[in-house]
Parts: C-alpha cells; sequence; structure tokens
C-alpha cells in the first residue's frame, strides 16, 4: 500500500508554503481533489504519517503537493525546509473519492478557499481548466494577506484568461495596494455576495481550517444551498478563520 | 488538507473529517472508501465516510457521526497489527468499482 516517490521539483509558493513535484512508483492516474499520506521515519524507527493535499493530479505518475508549514508540526517543517530533488519518500495513495471534481460533472462550481485549503480546489480548477468541460467555475479565496495566498500569480493569469473561471479575494489582514475594502474577516454577508447563488444550484467544495469549513458550511445551508451539494475538507492549525 | 496539528488551547475544534481517514481505510478495506455510505448504530443516520468528524489526537483514529456524535469506528495501528473497531456502524454500502475493459 505503501509506495515510493521521487522528489523531482520544488517552488516555493510563500514564505512558508513550497510545492513538491512527487513521481509516484506505480501510479497511473490522480483525481482533482485527493491528497496523499505521507509517512516519515525516524532513524530510530519513530513514524509519522500525515496527509497534503494534491494541487496538480491528472493522468501517469506525477502529482504536485503544497505543504505549508506548521510551527509545531512534525512533518511539515521537513518537507517545506529539508526535502530536496532526487530524495524519496514514503507515500500512501492518492486518495479520495468524494472530494473530488471530474470532468464528467456538469454543473457549476462554486470553490471557496481560506488560506492554504486552496490547494486541493487549485487541482480542480487546473484540471477544469485544462479539460473540455464548459461548466462555470468561481473560486472564493479567503487569505490573511497577498504575501500569504499560494499561486497568486497562477491565479490572476487564469482568472484573466479563462472564460470559465471567476477568482474573488477575501482578505482578513492586510489587501494588497490599490484594494478597495479593508481587510476583514470572511463574514455572511460577504460570503453570499461573492458566490454563485443557491438558485444556480452549484457544487459547493469547501477546504480550510475546521472552525472556517464550518462556519462557511453552516452559513451556506442557512441560505438555502442543497446539504447534499456541499463538500467539506477540514485540515488542522492554529485556528482563526485565516 | 494538512493534519499537522496537536491539540492545543487556541485551537477550539482540533477535529477534522473523514477525508484524513481515507489513506488508512483504503489499507484495511483494501479500496478507497471515502464516499461509501455508513449507518450509524445510534441514531441511524447515513452518511458518506468523508463527512464523519475524526479526532487524530487520540492514540489511534476515532471517527465520530456529524448526527449525533457517537463513535463509528476506532482504528488503532501497532507494530505488527491494527485494533479496529466497527461496533459504531451497522452497516455500510461500498460501491463496487465501475467495470473496466
Amino acid at each position: 500500500m505503501w509506495r515510493v516517490a521521487d522528489v523531482v521539483s520544488t517552488q516555493t509558493e510563500t514564505a512558508t508554503a513550497r510545492t513538491l513535484g512527487l513521481r509516484i512508483h506505480g501510479l497511473m492516474s490522480s483525481v482533482a481533489g485527493q491528497h496523499v499520506d505521507i509517512r516519515l521515519t525516524a532513524a530510530d524507527g519513530y513514524t509519522a504519517v500525515r496527509s497534503y493535499s494534491i494541487g496538480r493530479s491528472g493522468s501517469g505518475d506525477m502529482i504536485e503537493v503544497t505543504v505549508d508549514e506548521l510551527p509545531d508540526g512534525e512533518v511539515s517543517p521537513y518537507l517545506v525546509e529539508n526535502v530536496q530533488v532526487g530524495d524519496q519518500l514514503e507515500v500512501r495513495g492518492p486518495v479520495g473519492g468524494w472530494f473530488v471534481w471530474r470532468e464528467e460533472n456538469p454543473r457549476p462550481v462554486q470553490l471557496i478557499a481560506g488560506g492554504s485549503g486552496v490547494v486541493p480546489l487549485m487541482a480542480m480548477i487546473r484540471a477544469h481548466e485544462e479539460s473540455a468541460s464548459t461548466s462555470a467555475f468561481h473560486l472564493l479565496y479567503s487569505v490573511r494577506s497577498p504575501e500569504t495566498m499560494i499561486y497568486r500569480d497562477e491565479l490572476a493569469e487564469r482568472a484573466a484568461s479563462s472564460s470559465k473561471l471567476a477568482v474573488e479575494y477575501v482578505y482578513t489582514r492586510a489587501v494588497p495596494e490599490g484594494w478597495d475594502r479593508s481587510p476583514k474577516r470572511l463574514d455572511e454577508t460577504t460570503l453570499l455576495e461573492h458566490i454563485l447563488p443557491a438558485s444556480d444550484a452549484p457544487d459547493v467544495f469547501v477546504c480550510g481550517q475546521t472552525i472556517f469549513v464550518e462556519t462557511v458550511a453552516d452559513w451556506l445551508v442557512a441560505a438555502g444551498y442543497e446539504t447534499s451539494t456541499i463538500r467539506t475538507e477540514r485540515y488542522g492549525g492554529t485556528g482563526g478563520t485565516s | 488538507m494538512n493534519d499537522d496539528i496537536l491539540a492545543r488551547p487556541d485551537n477550539p475544534i482540533p477535529h477534522l473529517d473523514g477525508n484524513v481517514a481515507a489513506g488508512v481505510l483504503m489499507e484495511l478495506f483494501g479500496t478507497d472508501i471515502s464516499s461509501a455510505l455508513g449507518r450509524c448504530e445510534n441514531c441511524a443516520a447515513v452518511r458518506v465516510l468523508a463527512d464523519t468528524v475524526v479526532y487524530v489526537d487520540a492514540p489511534g483514529l476515532v471517527i465520530r457521526c456529524r448526527s449525533c456524535s457517537a463513535v463509528l469506528m476506532r482504528v488503532v495501528e501497532c507494530p505488527d497489527r491494527y485494533w479496529v473497531d466497527l461496533s459504531g456502524l451497522s452497516n455500510l454500502q461500498i460501491e463496487k468499482p465501475a467495470p473496466t475493459g
């Protein structure tokens, strides 16, 4: 079940986040929204396993994971600061069959990201952009500041050039120069202003820290979005709605 | 997803969801069951396993019902075996993979 992955590329995304390109031995394909478990083993045999979202999936044995470093983490500091091209990692997966987007899905899609919760949603955006699907894709990205935004340039470029992708940003601590609003934590009104209406019956994918995901999901249900259309993925972190 | 956490006072809700259990459950069941439906023995709610409440800061994984919080499954990994408690689930519906070829 555990397989070897070669680290084939690394790219710094923000001051705390890095993307690792992995070639997983024997992998045939991966689906947008999936994750992998990564296992590190210390010299004394102690192991630690953590899950990391895939930011780029598709056919073949290559994936990319984007890891945001958590200060007290056992695994993420190693992946962000120490791993180098040519190293090998033990991985399980890709796994996940619910928090995924497939090309056959004809429905409009609303993605809602808190902080590094954007990673699996970016895999969906990339898969959708590269597919023949003409469904509407909307992303609402709640982020602390422009500097902490993962995939900032690519999102801006894709949103500008794509006829089927729209991206909206909410800055919670600091805004970019020339932004016409003050930084503000995401609230119910702001959320509903920036996403596809419930009447469009979108599939909604929400990913972020637990408290962010649960707060947003409650607002969506209260606003009339069908529970069965809301898919959520929570990750741990150090509190706050990004 | 990034579950590299420890429970701490400033992180009031240190639970995750069933997505994080997908890898170990794949190892146990031989297939990805994150989109399988599980029926809660306590409240009879039928929900997708990915949508359960999962605590990772126990000695193992504790998987609870999102409707009533009852424990559905516990999984503890030891060096030579897994201990799996499924007593909180009255059944699981696992979709067969689509036929190939």
